[in-house]
């Protein structure tokens, strides 16, 4: 399976991107700069974390109408995979690839710190290798986390199941107490409707390896491994 | 020339904490009665458009597209010659 890790101008979670898949999962994976055009033989792109465009304005504003951009959400409409992380998620909701929008954290503080995740639902291409309600230990770093979208399109979410993480404490309890930033319903990150695109802001590829205090981030990125090796035969390309 | 004034805003019913901490920031200075305080942004672009309509028609554009994030804010413009 062929990576692309997205560089916008501000981009800084390239790096540790890139290496998880290449170093860690040993995945074949590129770079792919923001004005260039998707090449055609990506199987897995990755929007990482960071500042693009300096957060100016509104974070994942205008990184959204990047060149790569348009070639990414044809590619998401045609079933390719997409994962969001950090900055990355806010680029995914301002492109409407995923609905809702996140906004300033409820306490006003940048957050940096570890936290837990519960798997919702894991019967997607992103969630298969864990259990359902399997406590996930991933970092945080970002001062617009607070996930909002209308009443409608919450419940939405919630019937489709396409909320896959949900902030709790470690014992995978769901509280405000373990809300980090004042999502609504503790969402930590979601999918869309054709469960190809995951936009989360925590930080998988920050828990790849136990020296990083977690290796749970790995799982995501096994699932995908295991979905896309099933419907494309176990052949590394 | 033209000049468009736009104001960004959040909905209603959309949570500001920046704006409720200013409000306890000015409650602590003393002042009272002050029961809500809601930021927002407010911009000013000079377009180069043959006709007023034009403009118009850009501004909204830009502000459906960029300018505001339609899920958690509502815009407002004034167009004027520059």
């Amino acid at each position: 399976m062929k990576f692309g890790v997205v560089v916008f101008p501000g981009s800084n979670c390239d790096l540790d991107s890139y290496y998880l898949v290449k170093d860690v999962l040993c995945e074949e994976v590129i770079y792919l700069w923001h004005e260039d055009n998707l090449p055609l033989d990506i199987d897995g792109v990755i929007l990482p974390g960071g500042f693009t465009y300096g957060d100016y304005l509104r974070p994942g504003a205008m990184a959204r109408f990047s060149t790569i951009m348009n070639d990414i959400v044809e590619f998401a409409r045609r079933g390719g995979f997409v994962l969001g992380i950090c900055n990355g998620f806010q680029i995914l909701v301002e492109s409407g690839l995923l609905p809702g929008a996140l906004m300033k954290n409820q306490h006003l503080k940048f957050i940096c710190d570890h936290v837990y995740v519960r798997v919702e639902n894991n019967n997607t291409p992103f969630t298969n290798a864990c259990d359902k309600g399997e406590v996930l230990k991933i970092p945080v770093a970002h001062n617009e986390g607070n996930y909002f979208a209308p009443r409608e399109d919450i419940l939405s979410l919630q019937e489709d199941e396409r909320i896959l993480f949900r902030y709790s404490d470690y014992q995978g309890n769901v509280s405000q107490e373990n809300n980090p930033n004042g999502s609504k319903n503790n969402i930590a990150g979601i999918c869309n409707e054709n469960k190809n695109v995951l936009g989360m802001m925590p930080h998988p590829e920050r828990a790849g390896e136990k020296t990083l205090g977690s290796k749970d981030g790995l799982k995501i990125f096994h699932s995908i491994l295991t979905y896309w090796r099933e419907k494309h035969g176990s052949k590394k390309d | 020339m033209y000049q468009a004034r736009v104001k960004v805003m959040f909905k209603k019913g959309v949570l500001d904490p920046q704006g409720e901490a200013v409000k306890n920031s000015l409650m602590a200075m003393g002042y009272e009665g002050v029961h809500e305080v809601r930021i927002g942004k407010y911009m000013t672009l000079n377009l180069e458009n043959r006709t007023k309509e034009e403009a118009e028609k850009n501004v909204e554009d830009m502000c459906e597209k960029l300018l505001s994030n339609p899920v958690i804010e509502d815009y407002d413009y004034e167009l004027t010659e520059a």
